[in-house]
Formats: structure tokens, C-alpha cells, sequence
């Protein structure tokens, strides 16, 4: 194996030392939130005991260090996704959604009429559908979904079909039900054929890939620190910088503004004017560490370790439970991510993970926020398991040995 | 710690796996009322048969996790035959057993409900107040059955079709 250890990351991730109903946790919930490692603890513990002091007006020594460590995890993020025109790209906010929502509320309502088509896929979070339908209520877009197959992928039979007429095609890179990752660049290439822009929800992919958004050729990309060990309440919204100053303020007040007179306002130029009053700082600290980590432990080598595993459980969970714990998603690791959305005949959800708890195992039951791809394949909830960089192949052994209990439970 | 064994009683599981009432009802002057559980997706459809102020019979559709199925079971099997007034009684004592009590977060204490004696079956359904995030599935029956007695009889009166 590479440098990559992933009980060198356990060690680093205080949490994992918990003990839940008298055992060791087993955390399978990263698809919803990453466990943070020690280091990104540590920034954010730094950054209020030696910085803190409010951003981009002061001119003591804490306030310049505050506003450097906020500039400075802007930059780290440009990086690590490779945004071509740098920090003055991104674009912090609370998380995915908001960033969503920004997108929506910006670009959407200054660039969309009614009539205008935005293109989404059904196996979308809602984060990536409510604000679509949001613009279409309140000035008649219209929001058309591409299709799921039967193997949990894209239907891309009539792709040319749907994207006639689109202004922008907005999907995500891999899904937080299914783990399918989608043809990013594949998909951008089309769109960009029929003159719509591309925003790519990679939530669930800047943790445990690569992410180039030259390569993927998107023009906006949304995603959470907190799903790539990183804190929660901070976002991210790129997109490139021509596009970013065509787009009106989003939330008004404090520090989007250059000038407010008696009779009105003149907003900032850059991310700035997105970003109205006091931003997460500590949490930016905390980012920039969790870039840092994630770039130590090398994303190609998190990609391949979350493959491996996939694998792993994909062939044990059916050759133990011979077709009673069924899958939700691609049945093998090809172009998949390593989230685990599970139907066990005759237990509901709720109760698998109810027992699961019993054993120490976090899994999340519910419909992840993916309403209309649940309903697509007749489901009320799954119990969906996930992997993280601290992952081990014994995670999956107490997984099974806990879904064995709960299948006799209720057997 | 709160047991497994003190949510999943063997009385809830019989109720999950052979679940009581379920079917439809179309008899003329039947109240059909939805449940949502909007969190966990669980859905609930109660079909209530009154007259002359008795529920003369209770049919349940739906969808959900042991503890909302049993629970529904159990409360149509609680109902069936009694008044109207009798049926809220018992959706204000059940109510009374889900409250969680600040003794019923304390591990070491039992929590604090309504005399078990006069609850029947229900009574095992006590143990779901130890683990307080399973509640709402226990009581989206009772919510459900409270919401069609106040709609179709009015929310004091016992009223009769």
C-alpha cells in the first residue's frame, strides 16, 4: 500500500475513541458529515485563541491575522479545486444548500425568464431541486429532471433531447443515496454543446476525490466543508470570476457594500459582495487545516481506499445475506463512491438503525434528502452506511454482524 | 442505558409482524384520515366506521418502522367498539405515556406515566420514552385517530351520524 494508512487517520480523528453502548464506535455516517481529524480541531482552537477578532476592518495585528487566516483559507480552497482564477473565485456561505440558493437567487433570477429551463437529475438532493422549483413559482422556469435507470445510473438515452433549450444543466457528482459518481466532464461537454452553463453539486466528491473544475469543465461548483473532514456551517460556491461579477448581491447588509447613501447602495466587487455580514472565521481555519490533511493523505489514495472497501462490502453484504439486504445503488465499486444505501427485507429503516446503535454503528435511516429518487424505486427510507478516509474493512465486519442481529430480530 | 429489549417488547413485534385492522373502509359516511411523519417518511391512513357515538369498526393503511406499525395496530385494537369519549380518553392517557418526563431521560429511572394498570396492551409501549427521537413514530397513530374524530365529530362534541 502507498504512504496512505487509514489507522494513522483513526489516531488522528478524536472521535473515533468514543465508546457507544459499551463498544467502540463504528462510524458509518460520512456521507453526512466527516468526522473531523485533530488538526482541523486544533485551527479553529488556534484561530480563537491567538487571532480572533472580526474580518476586513480593523487595522490592529489580530484583526490583520483574522482577516488572513479568512483570505488564506479562500485561497487554499482555489486550490484545491483548482479554480482557474484563484481565490477571487470563491465564494464562502453556510453550506451546500446555501450555495444552491445563492446560484438560484443570483444568477438564476438575473439570468432566467419564464419559459427558461434548468435541467436537474432525479437522483438530485433537494438542495439541488427546492430552489429550482423556488424560481419556477415565482417566475415560471421550467425544471426538468434526467432520468435514473434500473442500475442506479443516468439515463442519458435522450440526453440531447433534454438539454434543448436548457440555460443551465445543475447535477451532482456522486450521489449521497446511490453512491453512483456521474460523467462530469462528459455531461458538462453536452451542455456546453447546447449553450447551457453547468453546476455540479460535488458535496459528495471533494472528500474523496480529486476535484478540477478545468478538467470537469463546470462553471459553478457547490460543496460543505464539514462532508470533507472539515467544520459545518461553512461553504463554498466557485464559479469563474466573469461570471461571478455579472451575478447581483445575494443577502444584503454589512460588508457586500461599497458605499450606501440616503438614497441606496452600491454593492462590493469579488466574493465579497456575496458575503454580507460577519462570516464563519474559525471555521475557515478550520477548512484550510482539513485542505492541508486531505492533501497529506493524497486524494487518489482516499479514492482507491474507499474503492477497495466498497468492494469489499459490496460482496460480503451479499454473499451473508443472500439477497435480504439489498443495495441501493450500483452493485459493483465501478465509478461509485462509498455510500451504502441498504433495504433489508421485512426491517424497516428506523429499526435497523435503531439496533445498529446497540452495536455502536452510526448509519443514517431516512430519505436522505432525496425525495423523488426514493419514490423512483418505491422507497419510504434506506439505512445508509458510508465511508471516510478513517474507514476500515473491520467497520464492515461490525456492520454485518450488527444488520445479522437485526435481521433476527425482526426475522 | 436504555435496553433494546425495553423498545422492542415481544407484545410490539406480534403487532408489527401480524399487524391488527388493516384494510379499508367505504362504507357511506366513513372519515379517511392521513398521518405524514415528514422526518422518517412513515404514512398512516385511518378509516373510521361511527355511529351513535361508537366506533363501530377502524381500518389502517400505511407504511412505516415496528414502532409506528405496532403502535397503530395496537390503537385501532384499543378503539374498536369503544365511544368516542372513551377513545379520547384513552389518546389523552396514551399521550400522557409518551410525555417524556425529566425522571424518563435519567437512565436509572422509571419513567413517570399513567396508571399501566388501565392501559392494557399499551402499556408496553412505555419503553418507547426511553429513546425519545422514536416518539413521534409511536404517537403518529394517536395523532392521526385524534385529528379524524375532531374532524368529523367537532373537537368537543361526540356528535352521531
Amino acid at each position: 500500500m502507498s504512504a496512505f494508512d487509514p489507522r494513522r487517520v483513526r489516531v488522528d480523528t478524536p472521535l473515533l475513541g468514543r465508546v457507544i453502548n459499551g463498544r467502540p464506535i463504528t462510524y458509518l455516517d460520512s456521507a453526512s458529515s466527516t468526522l473531523p481529524p485533530r488538526a482541523v480541531i486544533e485551527a479553529m482552537d488556534r484561530y480563537y485563541t491567538l487571532h480572533h477578532a472580526n474580518v476586513h476592518r480593523g487595522v490592529y495585528q489580530t484583526a490583520v491575522e483574522a482577516t488572513d487566516v479568512y483570505e488564506g483559507a479562500r485561497a487554499a480552497a482555489a486550490r484545491f479545486i483548482h479554480a482557474p482564477g484563484g481565490a477571487d473565485e470563491i465564494v464562502f456561505t453556510k453550506n451546500t444548500t446555501e450555495s444552491f440558493n445563492l446560484l438560484a437567487k443570483s444568477w438564476g433570477a438575473a439570468n432566467l425568464q419564464a419559459g427558461d429551463v434548468v435541467l436537474v437529475t432525479e437522483m438530485e438532493h433537494h438542495a439541488n431541486i427546492v430552489p429550482w422549483f423556488q424560481l419556477r413559482d415565482a417566475r415560471g422556469i421550467d425544471v426538468r429532471f434526467v432520468p435514473v435507470t434500473d442500475d442506479f445510473r443516468l439515463d442519458l438515452s435522450n440526453l440531447d433531447q433534454l438539454l434543448d433549450g436548457v440555460k443551465l444543466f445543475s447535477f451532482t457528482a456522486t450521489s449521497n443515496v446511490l453512491g453512483t459518481r456521474n460523467p462530469v466532464a462528459a455531461l458538462a461537454r453536452a451542455a456546453h454543446e447546447h449553450g447551457a452553463l453547468v453546476a455540479v453539486d460535488a458535496a459528495q466528491s471533494v472528500g474523496h476525490q480529486p476535484t478540477d473544475v478545468v478538467d470537469m469543465d463546470a462553471d459553478f461548483l457547490c460543496f460543505s466543508a464539514h462532508k470533507m473532514l472539515g467544520p459545518t456551517g461553512l461553504g463554498v460556491l466557485w464559479t469563474r470570476a466573469a461570471i461571478l461579477a455579472s451575478m447581483p448581491p445575494f443577502l444584503g447588509g454589512g460588508g457586500m457594500i461599497a458605499d450606501v447613501r440616503l438614497d441606496g447602495y452600491v454593492p462590493a466587487d469579488g466574493p465579497t459582495r456575496f458575503e454580507a455580514g460577519t462570516p464563519p472565521i474559525a471555521e475557515t481555519a478550520g477548512l484550510e487545516a482539513a485542505i492541508r490533511y486531505l492533501d497529506g493523505l493524497g486524494l487518489e489514495n482516499l479514492m482507491a481506499h474507499e474503492q477497495t472497501l466498497t468492494s469489499d462490502a459490496l460482496a460480503r453484504l451479499d454473499a451473508r445475506f443472500n439477497g435480504r439486504v439489498r443495495v441501493i445503488g450500483p452493485a459493483n465499486s465501478v465509478d461509485r463512491g462509498g455510500v451504502l444505501s441498504l433495504d433489508v427485507d421485512g426491517v424497516h429503516p428506523h429499526d435497523v438503525a435503531q439496533v445498529l446503535d446497540q452495536f455502536g454503528v452510526c448509519v443514517r435511516p431516512g430519505h436522505h434528502c432525496a425525495k423523488p429518487l426514493m419514490r423512483r424505486f418505491g422507497l419510504a427510507a434506506t439505512a445508509r452506511a458510508s465511508f471516510g478516509p478513517y474507514s476500515t474493512v473491520a467497520d464492515t465486519d461490525v456492520l454485518l454482524d450488527a444488520l445479522d442481529s437485526a435481521v433476527s430480530m425482526f426475522g | 442505558m436504555a435496553n433494546l429489549d425495553d423498545l422492542y417488547r415481544e407484545i410490539i413485534l406480534d403487532h408489527y409482524r401480524s399487524p391488527r385492522n388493516r384494510g379499508e373502509l367505504d362504507a357511506p359516511g366513513v372519515v379517511r384520515t392521513e398521518g405524514y411523519n415528514p422526518l422518517c417518511g412513515d404514512e398512516l391512513t385511518v378509516f373510521l366506521d361511527v355511529r351513535d357515538g361508537i366506533i363501530v369498526d377502524i381500518k389502517l393503511t400505511g407504511h412505516g418502522c415496528s414502532i409506528s406499525q405496532a403502535s397503530s395496530s395496537m390503537m385501532s385494537a384499543a378503539v374498536k367498539g369503544k365511544t368516542v369519549d372513551e377513545a379520547r380518553e384513552t389518546i389523552e392517557r396514551f399521550k400522557q405515556l409518551m410525555t417524556v418526563h425529566q425522571t424518563a431521560l435519567d437512565d436509572r429511572a422509571e419513567p413517570v406515566v399513567a396508571d399501566l394498570r388501565t392501559m392494557g396492551e399499551l402499556a408496553a409501549l412505555q419503553g418507547v420514552v426511553k429513546f425519545p427521537v422514536r416518539i413521534k413514530c409511536a404517537t403518529l397513530a394517536w395523532n392521526t385517530l385524534s385529528q379524524g374524530l375532531d374532524d368529523a365529530y367537532g373537537v368537543q362534541g361526540t356528535g352521531s351520524q
